[in-house]
């Protein structure tokens, strides 16, 4: 299983990068952790003719406060750095619940945000959670730059707008409304393997205790991300009753389509997504009582 | 097409090395067949069994899953750079050693590196801890109970000050 | 004699060298002017080849060499029947056997057809892609039932069906023992049991030295003895020209056991050939095709039992996924057949299977080589019966076991050691009772369970019984020497793959000659340095390689105190035999070393009594008469998640009679290891092929093997019942811990969800969440 042959070449600035990309196109594939890239190269089911490294962009890395409404997260920031962020956990309890189901920590060790959301997978956890969280990608090429929605971004399976000569810069996660909850669940063979379902809710409240908003989406269950939270609107005005939430657990569960897979039957898939639509839906709105 | 070749030059185990490589060598293949620090071990070359962790940095990788051109600039540490002596096992090694830690010996390494990452940001761990820590390690031989106990003793040890 | 070591948790000699990197597996041997092989195996299951066209290949910068099957020329042919049938009356035996690389036809995906050799493993992959091959597809043989059906494509042309074997063996009447039942219950059963799936795959370094004609063999296998004297033969070199070098092995399991395979044939010839060393390393992608087998087995099942559950009579029949090729006979489906029995009193029998070709991998032993799937039948059949009857699981299985005065217990069948199949020692019933104590059996289903289910937890308890036949023969040997620098030499030839013999073989010698453990140097695996030997296989090392070690060790310190006694002139009565010296009771000052006795018995002047032979040294062999039989029972109690169906262990017991133990230590490290492997083949592993033979999962991202979270903390306790068929009384345990998991997944999940009382029954291993989910929705729940 050794990869095919290669051009490497390690950019030593944005600009070099993005000119290259355009230059090589679709021949050409940024290497940043290398963490799904590598055993795709290794398998040889990937055969870039060229590799163009950006983990030497430092500037690409970290988090960004400067705008109190969007929490900017560089692409190139690592799994490893957000999970030894404080205050990045706090501040995205998604993430928080997330990190430690995404593969093991020596993966979260070189695995970027952007690396991630640009492989969309449908099954990985951050392109839901960055549906849920209405998520802003920043993308730049020699053309100059871009910004979409995530629900924008992702196109299909292992596919997003991202042009041959883009390269995804950052993602701007817009700050938490207050009298906010938000939990991520999943369903998967073992930690860290793919998930069979998983969901990401994140609820608001009004002064009432009525949901104000909701946000919903799920991985694993279909070609893409999905965002479920228009399905999931019939929960904004009431109150978050049990029997309110399993009214949008069953909506959901009739609208997916997963389509099933080695480990786990379509249907199995549709049950565990509403399940756990029922779960997280409830621990969002219970953290919001113990936040107030 | 001739091979694309560059020049690295990378600490390991606190020595400076210096080679040229071919761009597609993976940092596994790298250590074990130039560096000759065979101690490093190859179970899947696709991120999955953990055999391969070294320290790059001092945070745990797969060695499968770089180039070894990555690595230029980098230091790294193997279990080849554990010992502090060279008759000594340190801590974690001595503890595998009185709980049985090993069988085969085969995913040890790999083993040892991650715990080692893990054990000095995490001086005290709960069993639920480690094993999540140790989920990346695969081993087909011990179950992992040993290991288990192996790594809270180790933990215990670091704690009382052995170097 | 006191013994210091035997018996004690000595820690391992080998561990310094494995814990510093320091250990020398077959991919780091390095050899100047090393090539690389690589393989290239079919895409397809089934085919006819038509034409293998290598030139580009060979044209690439780096490639030294390509060669197909017709390149062997002569050296090309079927390996050998490693395991023939026992004699079984009426059985239907057909040989066929794998060979180096396929010649017109192509059996299943992953057979090679192509290797090439060039100065890296990158550049021969490279050149793989330049091969083209022209495939004509043919209907793979896939489903088992189909396989056996009139019309169906044959795997094999010239056999007329897909039948590798067919066996039927009885005891007593069955018949009869339904006439006179008050139930009889028929069950179909699946049980597929894994891959090894070792951490370390398969390698081989192979080397011929033309100016001295040797050919040296780095080699990860089980059998190191064997392969020498095999590749010998087909290369037309003497035994003694050929050394086979097992080092450490990462993980055997079985499948490093089966040998002759395609790459261990095709590297030596290669070497000869190019006259440099060549180096193979299997990688993970190839292991899942390349690397034998354990698979599944259908079976439809009925017990028959008076009303207050004695079992009356068992009738079988199934069918077993062969694979392509049947080199390693029929001894995982005769292990299903004899293994059934299991540690009850089963008065009637009548099983037959058919081993069945298909367009797979081949199967041969994995870790308890088909008792899985024996275990599963019988107990389940028992846990179903005690349902219907009303009786408790334990209860039933009480009442069934054999009682401590039937030793030895002749089950009449013929069993894999080619034997009447024959229980040489056991006592069931405290193992039993150990069991239920530890995994606190009556608690939990009259306290524990009811508390816990009306807080809404669905949690379940299953208990599961089961023997093992181990300690085989032929045979194997040892050699025992005391050096001159005083260190005892330890050699033997069987391979090691992590089961401690360099320390569990130490201990023996060490308590006979009074020395330290680690003073013991073993060597195992290298046929240049011990001749003889079978391998590491069927849970039989420390029985027979140790009681080898232990006649050895004997004869050596007979030796030391004959010679120190003429040199004392006192008799032999008078002396002791400690720390590493020999002398007279009562008097240590009055000493010999071993050291000094060793050179003393090899002097370099003088004259040599006639008879005497030099050196404090001795071989000595070990053959059992028939396999030794031990038991034991698991007891786990588990958690499911009544939504999701996700499982979590909650406490885990294994109580095991393994006879007398030499580390306890090691032999927990192995039931552990086993259940693990058991856990594994319970709940998460599973190979997916489509209906073209294609292995869907062949990646360890999709063949879920447990991690330190799937498996839990496992209580491990012992009886002792020694075996009277070896000095020691050994018995074998490395598969122990994986045999009865299936059953005791399915009976604790159907506690915990109480399916029986919704009459749904776990008929099928393995078990996932998504499994549970559609077996239990039919109820509409």
């Amino acid at each position: 299983m050794k990869p095919a042959p290669f051009k490497y070449i390690a950019a030593s600035s944005l600009d070099q990068a993005l000119a290259l990309k355009a230059q090589y196109g679709d021949e050409a594939r940024f290497l940043a952790g290398g963490q799904s890239l590598i055993p795709a190269m290794n398998f040889r089911l990937a055969r870039p003719a060229v590799l163009i490294d950006i983990n030497g962009l430092t500037q690409l890395a970290g988090l960004d406060r400067s705008d109190a409404q969007h929490l900017r997260v560089g692409a190139l920031t690592r799994y490893r750095a957000m999970e030894r962020d404080a205050g990045f956990l706090h501040d995205c309890p998604l993430f928080a619940d997330a990190l430690p189901h995404i593969a093991h920590p020596q993966i979260r060790s070189r695995g970027t945000i952007g690396g991630n959301l640009a492989h969309a997978d449908p099954a990985s956890e951050l392109p839901a959670i960055a549906l849920a969280m209405q998520a802003r990608m920043g993308i730049r090429s020699i053309r100059g730059e871009r910004e979409i929605a995530a629900c924008d971004f992702f196109v299909g399976p292992l596919t997003t707008d991202l042009k041959p000569d883009e390269m995804l810069v950052g993602t701007a996660f817009p700050a938490a409304r207050p009298r906010s909850g938000a939990s991520f669940m999943e369903v998967a063979r073992r930690r860290g393997d793919f998930a069979l379902a998983g969901v990401a809710a994140v609820v608001s409240l009004d002064n009432e205790d009525r949901c104000s908003q909701i946000r919903l989406a799920l991985c694993g269950v279909g070609d893409t991300p999905v965002d479920a939270s228009r399905i999931a609107s019939s929960l904004i005005g009431q109150r978050c009753t049990d029997k309110a939430i399993e009214t949008v657990a069953g909506d959901v569960r009739g609208t997916i389509a997963p389509s099933g897979n080695i480990h786990a039957s379509a249907d199995y898939q549709r049950h565990v997504a509403g399940v756990l639509v029922r779960r997280a839906i409830a621990m969002a709105h219970k953290r919001i009582a113990h936040a107030a | 097409m001739q091979p694309d070749r560059h020049e690295i030059e990378l600490f390991v185990n606190g020595k400076s090395c210096r080679r040229a490589v071919e761009s597609r060598m993976l940092l596994t293949d790298f250590l074990r067949h130039e560096l000759m620090l065979a101690g490093t071990h190859v179970g899947c070359e696709h991120g999955v069994c953990g055999a391969c962790t070294i320290l790059l940095d001092g945070a745990p990788v797969r060695s499968c899953l770089m180039f070894a051109v990555q690595a230029n600039s980098h230091e790294l540490i193997t279990v080849e750079g554990l010992a502090s002596a060279a008759a000594e096992l340190n801590p974690l090694q001595q503890a595998m050693h009185e709980h049985h830690g090993l069988q085969c010996g085969y995913c040890t390494p790999g083993i040892l590196m991650t715990m080692t990452a893990f054990l000095r940001e995490n001086p005290e761990p709960s069993e639920t801890e480690l094993r999540e820590a140790l989920s990346g390690n695969l081993c087909r031989c011990t179950g992992y109970q040993n290991i288990i106990d192996a790594m809270l003793k180790a933990a215990h040890l670091l704690r009382a000050g052995a170097p | 004699m006191t013994t210091r070591f035997f018996g004690a948790p000595v820690k391992r000699n080998e561990d310094r060298k494995l814990l510093t990197g320091q250990a020398l597996f077959v991919d780091d041997v390095e050899l100047p002017d090393m090539l690389h092989a690589a393989f290239l195996r079919s895409a397809v299951a089934h085919a006819r080849i038509r034409r293998i066209d290598v030139s580009e290949a060979m044209k690439r910068p780096g490639v030294v060499a390509v060669y197909t099957a017709e390149d062997l020329g002569t050296y090309w042919q079927p390996g050998p029947l490693l395991v023939p049938p026992p004699p079984i009356p009426r059985i239907v035996f057909n040989v066929r056997t794998q060979v180096p690389l396929a010649k017109e036809k192509v059996r299943y995906a992953g057979e090679p057809l192509a290797v090439v050799v060039a100065e890296s493993r990158y550049i021969a992959e490279d050149a793989l892609d330049d091969i083209m091959v022209e495939l004509e597809p043919l209907p793979p043989v896939v489903d088992l039932e189909a396989a056996v059906a009139a019309g169906v494509s044959l795997v094999h042309d010239d056999l007329g069906s897909n039948v590798a074997s067919h066996v039927r063996q009885t005891k007593g009447n069955y018949r009869k023992a339904v006439a006179g039942a008050d139930l009889v219950l028929k069950r179909r059963f699946r049980y597929e049991h894994g891959i090894s799936s070792p951490i370390e795959t398969r390698g081989i370094v192979a080397q011929w030295n033309a100016r001295g004609q040797q050919m040296t063999i780095w080699d990860t296998t089980q059998a190191p003895v064997f392969v020498r004297n095999g590749l010998a033969a087909i290369l037309g070199l003497s035994e003694r020209q050929v050394r086979v070098i097992a080092p450490f092995i990462g993980g055997g399991f079985g499948p490093k056991i089966m040998i002759f395979y395609p790459e261990e044939v095709t590297l030596p010839w290669i070497s000869m050939r190019l006259n440099r060393p060549v180096k193979w390393i299997e990688d993970r992608l190839e292991h899942f095709v390349a690397t034998t087998h354990e698979r599944g087995q259908i079976h439809d099942a009925e017990i028959a039992l008076s009303r207050d559950g004695r079992i009356l009579g068992l009738k079988d029949v199934f069918l077993h996924d062969n694979g392509a090729y049947n080199p390693y006979g029929l001894t995982v489906p005769i292990n299903s057949q004899c293994t059934m029995l299991g540690p009850y009193v089963i008065p009637a029998y009548d099983s037959t299977f058919t081993s069945v070709f298909t367009s797979l991998p081949i199967v041969t032993p994995y870790r308890g080589a088909g008792r899985q799937h024996g275990v599963f039948v019988i107990e389940r059949l028992l846990d179903f019966a005690a349902r219907e009857l009303g009786i408790d699981p334990v209860e039933i299985r009480r009442r069934n076991l054999i009682p401590p005065d039937a030793f030895p217990f002749d089950n009449e069948i013929i069993y894999q050691d080619f034997a009447p199949l024959q229980y040489d020692s056991g006592n069931y019933e405290p193992v039993l009772d150990k069991a239920l104590a530890a995994i606190g059996y009556e608690k939990f289903v009259h306290e524990e369970q009811p508390r816990l289910r009306a807080a809404g937890r669905s949690v379940g308890i299953g208990i599961a019984c089961y023997v093992e036949g181990t300690g085989v023969g032929p045979y194997e040997g040892a050699k025992v020497q005391v050096q001159s620098n005083g260190r005892v030499s330890l050699v033997t030839g069987i391979g090691t793959q992590g089961q401690g013999h360099f320390t569990s073989f130490a201990q023996i010698a060490a308590d006979q000659l009074g020395v330290d453990v680690t003073e013991v140097d073993v060597i195992t695996g290298d046929t240049d340095q011990f001749y003889w030997g079978a391998g590491t296989f069927a849970s039989r090392g420390a029985v027979v390689a140790g009681n080898a070690v232990s006649e050895a060790s004997h004869v050596v310190r007979k030796k030391a105190l004959k010679l120190a006694s003429e040199l004392f002139e006192c008799s032999e009565d008078d002396l002791v035999i400690a720390g590493g010296k020999v002398s007279i009771a009562g008097i240590p000052e009055k000493f010999l070393t071993l050291s000094a006795l060793a050179q003393h018995a090899n002097p370099m002047r003088g004259a040599v009594k006639p008879g005497t032979e030099p050196g404090l040294e001795s071989t000595q062999y070990f053959g059992p008469p028939r396999g030794t039989t031990a038991n034991g029972v698991h007891a786990m109690i588990v958690e499911i998640d009544p939504e999701t169906f996700e499982l979590q262990i909650l406490k885990y017991v294994v109580v095991h009679d393994c006879g007398t133990v030499i580390n306890p230590m090691i032999l927990s490290g192995q039931i552990h290891g086993g259940v693990a492997q058991g856990i594994g083949n319970a709940f998460y592993e599973k190979l997916v092929f489509d209906d073209q033979g294609q292995l869907l999962n062949a990646s360890l991202a999709d063949y879920l093997l447990p991690t330190a979270l799937e498996v839990p903390r496992m209580e491990v306790g012992h009886t002792t019942t020694p075996s009277p068929l070896n000095p020691l009384g050994i018995k074998g345990a490395g598969e122990a811990g994986a045999i009865p998991v299936g059953p005791l997944f399915a009976q604790a999940i159907e506690n915990a969800l109480d399916l029986g009382h919704r009459r749904i029954e776990l008929l099928e291993i393995p078990l996932s969440p998504s499994a549970l989910y559609e077996l239990t929705r039919k109820d509409g729940a």
